[in-house]
């Protein structure tokens, strides 16, 4: 750790990390009521389970963005943080936000429109706390040196938290409302975060692989250049079936389709830069979660994304168990493993430490990489069965989910190996062992024969 | 990357085509939101009882089950045809009946069912949930669903 403040960082990594906990948890309880419905129908709707499995995601994957930030723009800028007592109140409102919402979901206060059901105090409290968080950010950046790497993720989370005003306006014109509704959801997760990522991604390679930062961060413009230019009409597939004009199912045919461009991009950017790199860099668990991570992503967002995404198909796969797929193996390939990179990457750092528990941390990843692709797999078998049953055959909808509850089961099972995988990263992160499982090889600093 | 491929141009180019694409995209969103008020969504006049559908809509976080024109969760049917497929979308009154008989005979507590809960809605909730309904199955959604399935 080479700026004292850096040190805030770590808070957020394990708020992030305690919320993570509670949305697997969330996810593998809604997968089991799918297995066995009756199970707490009385006590806890779907609904309300579900609330807290995607609103934990999202509030954990933007306190590691705000955790990361805190510690990168540091690094980068070559100065401390403008202030600690100001990323410290950002939490604190972050994290009484969070559990008032969990609370009053439990108590069955919500809004309703999907992922943005926060009640209204949360919304502005997420607002106080964006607007503190980039007003320290951008003033420790702007007193500092100016890398592309701070300039894209500050340029991604002004936008992000500019885009959140969307969250407080909502038409009584339902068509309206999903269009602007898709201004926070859409481009955060296919524009904005993007940014974040990519920004993130390049600030891991350049400190693990030892490329040159020229290198790296042409790389970064690049990528979020083609980011942008087809995420922003990219939004287009959404707007298909839902009361807009008919020309956006061109227009997000063929930009949504471009958009799998930037994911290809980062994992060519990835491997690309451990190819390259001369550095020998002891933490490999997060090499592996970065590597992993933009690999994922491409699969996930890129290939999963563009399967469902040309009009043609997605009139009849819109809505289907094909979506969650896609959104499960995106959001984890994109967002969540990055994040674990980052932390992996942190925190060792932050306690002062050598890198620890790498072989149990790498374990881990397998673990949750296999579960989550199994899950995706097992999904798009069912969404696939479910299309043609029901959207081409017209088959009644709770008919043929009955007839694919083997599919539910074996995702319950993936569900199950996520939860283990997901325990047991934050065992190998919160408790540090003297030794690894394993005895590492001895470092080899001439190549092989 | 190629010579020609400098770190400013790929900056410029970020720069440049994201401005583009947000003028692109901010001029196709004021057309897209007249033709929603205008056209697609004018079959039915937006009623207060159709506003108070929404509130209820939204209150009992019913997108967390159902879907809607095809988005929310996948837990339960679509509800953007509901009506149709009732054959009372363009009965008011049978719309009210048949969901006020949904609504109250939930939830089933059959064994092995995905169970709706019970959401206690006056009457006054329950007609404007139907009239949401109708409003919404109205609106011209080019074509989707493929069939009343849903």
């Amino acid at each position: 750790m080479k700026y004292k403040s850096q040190k805030v960082a770590l808070a957020y990594f394990y708020t992030a990390l305690a919320l993570f906990a509670i949305q697997v948890s969330g996810g593998l309880l809604a997968g089991w009521i799918y297995v066995s419905p009756n199970f707490l129908s009385e006590l806890l709707p779907f609904n309300i389970i579900r609330m807290i499995h995607t609103n934990a995601l999202i509030v954990w994957l933007l306190l590691g963005f705000f955790g990361a930030a805190y510690f990168l723009v540091p690094e980068e800028a070559e100065r401390e943080l403008f202030s600690v007592k100001l990323a410290y109140l950002q939490l604190i409102i972050l994290v009484v936000g969070t559990l008032g919402a969990v609370v009053s979901y439990l108590a069955g206060i919500h809004e309703g429109r999907e992922f943005l059901e926060q009640p209204l105090w949360v919304k502005f409290g997420i607002l106080v706390a964006a607007v503190i968080f980039l007003v320290n950010i951008s003033l420790t950046a702007l007193a500092g040196r100016k890398t592309a790497i701070t300039n894209v993720l500050l340029l991604g989370l002004w936008l992000l938290s500019l885009l959140w005003i969307f969250a407080f306006i909502n038409p009584e014109n339902l068509s309206l409302d999903k269009m602007y509704w898709w201004f926070v959801v859409h481009l955060w997760v296919e524009a904005t975060w993007e940014l974040v990522m990519a920004a993130i991604l390049a600030f891991l390679l350049l400190k693990l692989t030892g490329v040159d930062r020229e290198v790296v961060e042409k790389w970064l413009y690049v990528i979020v250049a083609t980011a942008l230019i087809s995420g922003i009409l990219g939004t287009g597939h959404h707007f298909y079936w839902i009361g807009t004009p008919g020309y956006w199912q061109w227009i997000g045919s063929i930009f949504s389709t471009l958009e799998v461009v930037p994911f290809f991009l980062m994992m060519s950017f990835a491997f690309v830069m451990v190819w390259k790199g001369r550095r020998n860099h002891p933490n490999k668990a997060a090499l592996l979660w970065s590597l992993g991570s933009s690999t994922v992503a491409f699969f996930g967002a890129g290939v999963w994304g563009f399967l469902h995404t040309l009009h043609g198909v997605n009139f009849y796969s819109h809505g289907t168990q094909i979506t969650a797929a896609h959104g499960h193996l995106a959001f984890f390939g994109a967002y969540v493993a990055l994040n674990l990179a980052v932390f992996t990457y942190a925190v060792p750092i932050l306690r002062n430490r050598d890198p620890y528990n790498q072989v149990m941390n790498m374990g881990s990843f397998w673990l949750m990489t296999g579960g989550m692709a199994f899950m995706t797999f097992v999904l798009t078998f069912a969404g696939t069965i479910q299309t043609h049953m029901q959207r081409v055959l017209g088959e009644n909808y709770m008919d043929v989910q009955d007839s694919l509850s083997l599919f539910y089961l074996m995702r319950f099972g993936a569900g199950l190996a996520v939860v283990i995988g997901a325990l047991l990263f934050i065992y190998s992160i919160a408790v540090v062992h003297r030794r690894e499982l394993i005895k590492p090889g001895v470092a080899n600093p001439v190549p092989g024969e | 990357m190629a010579e020609i491929l400098t770190k400013a141009r790929a900056r410029n180019v970020f720069y440049g085509g994201s401005i583009f694409f947000v003028a692109v995209f901010a001029a196709l969103t004021v057309h897209s939101h007249k033709y929603i008020t205008n056209r697609s969504t004018s079959a039915l006049p937006l009623t207060d009882e159709v506003v108070l559908g929404k509130r209820v809509w939204e209150r009992n976080a019913c997108i967390n089950c159902h879907t809607l024109h095809g988005e929310g969760a996948y837990f339960a049917p679509e509800v953007g045809n509901v009506m149709t497929r009732w054959g009372v979308v363009d009965d008011p009154e049978a719309a009210f009946e048949t969901l006020k008989g949904w609504m109250e005979a939930q939830p089933s507590g059959i064994q092995g069912r995905r169970q709706m809960p019970q959401f206690n809605l006056t009457d006054d909730e329950i007609r404007g949930l139907s009239e949401f309904l109708r409003w919404a199955d109205e609106t011209d959604t080019q074509g989707w669903p493929p069939n009343d399935a849903g």
